[in-house]
């Protein structure tokens, strides 16, 4: 491959010839390749194939234009409130929380029978409808665009849960990172980040100590 | 006795073949990655489902480390001496046009204010050594942090707010970032995680 045959008419110089002579002129590529693999070397190192993914977030604004009447209240019955506490423990309340029944806050776990089944239990209607329009998706029925758009209007629509997150101080980066993936998976529109309460805190000492505070408070 | 005669043969190898599947490898690297950038903490981002790639440009970076250190990144040189002199400006502080043009090479910089001058007067590896243990106050008394970015939004309008955390990072720090962005009606930002694969059922 790397020689080229020259036929060479021999000029004119040697006894006026009609013998061809051949000259075979091999290239080595033996460097070439040396270099090469530097190069691989070099842009293995120094880059990296995957861009990171990105997660978007809209959080509430705390305009302190925005009046009480504006703001939107959540249903209680369509509220769940996720906790988010040290050493990846989770727990979860729904609706309005009591503060005399330490058995309101119920502790739940990150793995797919915990708060996921949850959540996917709360959200069957838009879970299902969500799955269809993924099959038509599939069988090519719509485009991506009428997708995205018929999938956000489901997500938002009537009776879906509303989920509030709260994460005290000592929980991670990655619980929060962990409960906002489980909104994605559980094709829940309406969540928000929120800060934790003195209550909230209370719920859960008054849960770790068995309803202890409570029955403090009520002698 | 009979000599065997072993035959002599060349042990040339054709390296073409070889040279191409290289060439070709290379192409590919050159093609689909990136440069990784360097970063003064190193930092595990969380996984998640997410699938959205971050965009290319306009990206103005919140690096988050472990002990709760915050370092931005701006990706257009333009940018960062404009975010520098108007910081200066609002802080107190005023750069020469000599440490404008040493500040614009800077990959990530999260440096108080007061040691700017210093940082920016030192050389590049002792800049490496000393910047993981620097980084933007973001205190409330002295929340240096806000008017980084309120200034950089100044500078380009277009940019998008990316944070990215250590995943074992105290929720305590991701919120004191969070709400200083809010007060600057910073309302839309992304979160950067890498791919994790996770089936609903």
């Amino acid at each position: 491959m790397s020689e080229i045959q020259t036929n060479d008419t021999g000029g004119g110089k040697k006894k006026g010839g009609s013998k061809q002579k051949k000259i075979s002129v091999h290239v080595d590529f033996t460097p070439m390749v040396d270099m090469n693999m530097l190069l691989i070397t070099f842009f293995m190192l120094c880059t990296s194939l995957s861009k990171p993914q990105t997660m978007e977030i809209n959080m509430p604004s705390n305009d302190k234009s925005v009046t009480e009447e504006d703001q939107n209240k959540v249903k209680a019955s369509q509220a769940i409130t996720v906790v988010l506490s040290g050493k990846d423990s989770i727990y979860y309340y729904t609706g309005q929380p009591n503060y005399e029944d330490f058995n309101s806050l119920k502790p739940s776990s990150y793995k797919p029978d915990g708060i996921r089944a949850l959540l996917l239990k709360r959200n069957d209607v838009a879970v299902s409808k969500i799955n269809e329009l993924k099959q038509k998706k599939l069988q090519l029925k719509i485009t991506q665009e009428q997708f995205t758009e018929e999938a956000a209007k489901i997500k938002n629509g009537k009776n879906t849960p509303v989920v509030i997150i709260k994460a005290t101080d000592n929980a991670t980066y990655k619980n929060l990172i962990d409960a906002l993936d489980e909104m994605q998976i559980c094709n829940i529109g309406k969540y928000v980040i929120d800060t934790i309460s003195a209550g909230d805190k209370f719920l859960i000492r008054n849960l770790q100590t068995k309803g202890e505070l409570s029955r403090n408070i009520a002698k | 006795m009979s000599k065997i005669k072993v035959a002599r043969k060349s042990t040339l190898i054709d390296m073409t073949a070889m040279s191409d599947v290289t060439v070709l490898l290379l192409t590919f690297f050159m093609l689909t990655s990136t440069f990784v950038q360097k970063e003064p903490v190193q930092v595990t981002t969380p996984g998640s489902v997410s699938e959205i790639k971050i965009p290319e440009s306009n990206i103005l970076q919140i690096l988050i480390d472990p002990t709760g250190k915050v370092f931005l990144s701006l990706d257009k040189q333009p940018d960062m001496i404009e975010t520098l002199t108007s910081v200066g400006r609002d802080l107190g502080v005023d750069f020469t046009s000599e440490e404008l043009q040493k500040f614009k090479i800077l990959k990530t910089f999260g440096v108080p204010i007061k040691s700017m001058k210093a940082y920016l007067a030192m050389s590049t590896e002792n800049q490496d050594g000393v910047l993981k243990d620097l980084g933007i106050p973001t205190d409330s008394t002295d929340n240096q942090f806000k008017v980084w970015i309120r200034n950089a939004r100044i500078a380009n309008p277009d940019l998008r707010i990316a944070i990215k955390a250590d995943q074992n990072t105290p929720y305590k720090v991701i919120k004191s970032v969070m709400t200083s962005l809010q007060d600057l009606r910073e309302n839309r930002y992304n979160l950067i995680t890498s791919l994790k694969v996770e089936s609903v059922k």
